[in-house]
């Protein structure tokens, strides 16, 4: 289990969340949600070790995170990376192999083997000599997520994976998030679309500047608690159209 | 082409111009090598930045009566963590930060060097003196260039992913800031053996101008390595021919052909070309 406990951080001097505990089982797909500015992005920086928070600590089975490092995975937003970087689709989801050599090791058989058994696990075996600009968003995203792969972690976090990219991809990821959790690994993503919620997810942490709720999907995906985090509207809008439905 | 025959035949003949290809070739391959990296981390500014701090290093090293390599490297460093402190503690963005930082150093530098006036001369100092090298000057660039094979080949892994993608390295626990200075360090030797070769205004050019111009016929970082290397010898020859035949300045002679063949490549190469492509 990773555990986070009285997790308070803070930029400039204005408090993002202070004291926040929540917990994420292994074999659970728990997704992340609230609105812009929750803090759900800065609070799986701060289990990273990215960003240092005032106080609080990260566990994962009972010992501190930050001296389990390799075993998290994390596929981050991609607005930031530079596109135009002279590095291919292949040598992309080769830099996962990296943690685990350490320094002055170059991958080797192995670790090539690795990386195209994932290129094929999401489907762009086809892809690997290509430079990565050349890619849709979707596309990306699953480089990524084999990169992800070839790590063999135990922890994944995914910053919101599914913005922007086509359905294909979309499953895509979905069926390797699903593959995770059946081997018993904790898998953490930060999400907005709120309709897909009870199909992703097993497990839900709701947030907007703290946890409002954490817990099974059935008991956290609630309209008291979609009213909480983000506003009575929405929860109207969401609740009442799905009790329409059904 | 007599000129050409000439110059081989002036090539066998002095030991100083024999002197000035090699000091040029090794500069050459270490700057394209580095300045691959400064050109993807897009610290350009911050090449031409510590290629400028050094310049009051010089002049104490000159002082003091000290190896030039120390003292600049010292006040390479101090300038890199200096403008890393000030962009850090303050509001202030990491470009404003180096123009601060470089040019206080720059100035401090020139006032340092009129002090020390017997000993050094600013124009040389200033646009490289590259036939009047002297064999402790090829040793010593010898040896940065090895510092620079090995750092490069050594960290090749953590510099290609810092460079590419900084924020995963983190999470895996790379101590990225410390790769980042170590960098710093090394592209501070470079500048200063490229300081004999070019000068210290024109190092920059050095440094990214080839490593541009290789990034424009590849997607691979190893080739593109290769490939500035390669553009910064035949730069470095050719400028150099140049530079005898004509009686150019060495450093704007060898900058100049680097430039050209960036020209050259801007029109022609597969990957931005302007010329229509055919596949």
């Amino acid at each position: 289990m990773l555990q986070l406990k009285n997790l308070t951080v803070a930029y400039d001097d204005t408090p993002v969340f202070t004291d926040v505990a929540v917990n994420f089982d292994a074999g659970k797909i728990t997704g992340i949600i609230g609105p812009n500015g929750a803090g759900k992005s800065t609070m799986i920086k701060a289990m990273l070790g990215l960003i240092k928070p005032l106080s609080g600590t990260a566990t994962y089975n009972g010992q501190p995170l930050r001296d389990q490092q390799k075993r998290i995975a994390y596929v981050e937003q991609r607005k930031d990376l530079d596109l135009t970087f002279p590095i291919n689709v292949f040598d992309v989801v080769l830099t996962g192999t990296y943690g685990q050599l350490g320094l002055f090791r170059s991958p080797g058989k192995a670790e090539r083997t690795a990386a195209y058994e994932a290129l094929a696990q999401v489907e762009l075996t086809g892809f690997a000599p290509r430079q990565i600009g050349s890619l849709s968003g979707g596309q990306l995203q699953r480089v990524f997520v084999a990169r992800a792969i070839v790590q063999q972690a135990d922890i994944i976090i995914l910053d919101e994976p599914f913005v922007g990219i086509d359905l294909q991809s979309e499953t895509a990821i979905m069926t390797i998030l699903k593959a995770w959790r059946d081997a018993g690994k904790t898998i953490i993503v930060v999400h907005h679309d709120l309709n897909k919620v009870s199909r992703y997810f097993d497990d839900l942490v709701v947030m907007n500047h703290g946890i409002i709720d954490f817990g099974p999907v059935a008991q956290t995906y609630s309209a008291a608690n979609i009213e909480q985090a983000f506003s009575a509207d929405l929860s109207a809008v969401l609740f009442d159209a799905k009790e329409g439905q059904a | 082409m007599s000129t050409l025959t000439e110059f081989f035949t002036a090539l066998g003949r002095y030991d100083f111009l024999q002197s000035a290809l090699i000091t040029a070739i090794m500069v050459g391959i270490m700057s394209g090598v580095i300045g691959s990296f400064i050109i993807l981390r897009g610290m350009s500014l911050m090449g031409d930045a510590i290629s400028h701090a050094v310049l009051p290093g010089v002049a104490v090293a000159y002082m003091l009566g000290i190896n030039v390599l120390i003292g600049a490297s010292v006040f390479g460093i101090l300038a890199a963590l200096l403008i890393g402190f000030v962009a850090a503690h303050s509001k202030i963005k990491t470009d404003t930060s180096i123009g601060v930082v470089f040019s206080a150093f720059y100035a401090l530098g020139f006032i340092l060097i009129s002090m020390a006036e017997s000993a050094t001369n600013l124009h040389h100092i200033l646009f490289g003196n590259i036939l009047a090298v002297s064999d402790s000057d090829i040793m010593t660039t010898a040896v940065v260039l090895g510092i620079v094979i090995l750092f490069v080949v050594g960290f090749y892994k953590e510099l290609l992913i810092t460079s590419f993608d900084e924020t995963y390295a983190r999470t895996y626990g790379l101590h990225a800031q410390l790769l980042h200075y170590g960098l710093m360090l090394v592209l501070t030797l470079v500048t200063v053996s490229a300081l004999q070769t070019v000068g210290i205004i024109l190092v920059v050019a050095m440094l990214i101008t080839p490593a541009a111009t290789a990034f424009l016929w590849t997607d691979k970082l190893s080739t593109m390595l290769v490939m500035a290397a390669g553009v910064g010898v035949i730069s470095a020859i050719v400028g150099l021919y140049f530079s005898y035949t004509f009686n150019w300045a060495s450093g704007p002679a060898i900058v100049i052909v680097a430039a050209a063949l960036f020209a050259i490549s801007f029109a022609i190469s597969p990957k931005q070309g302007f010329l229509p492509k055919r596949k």
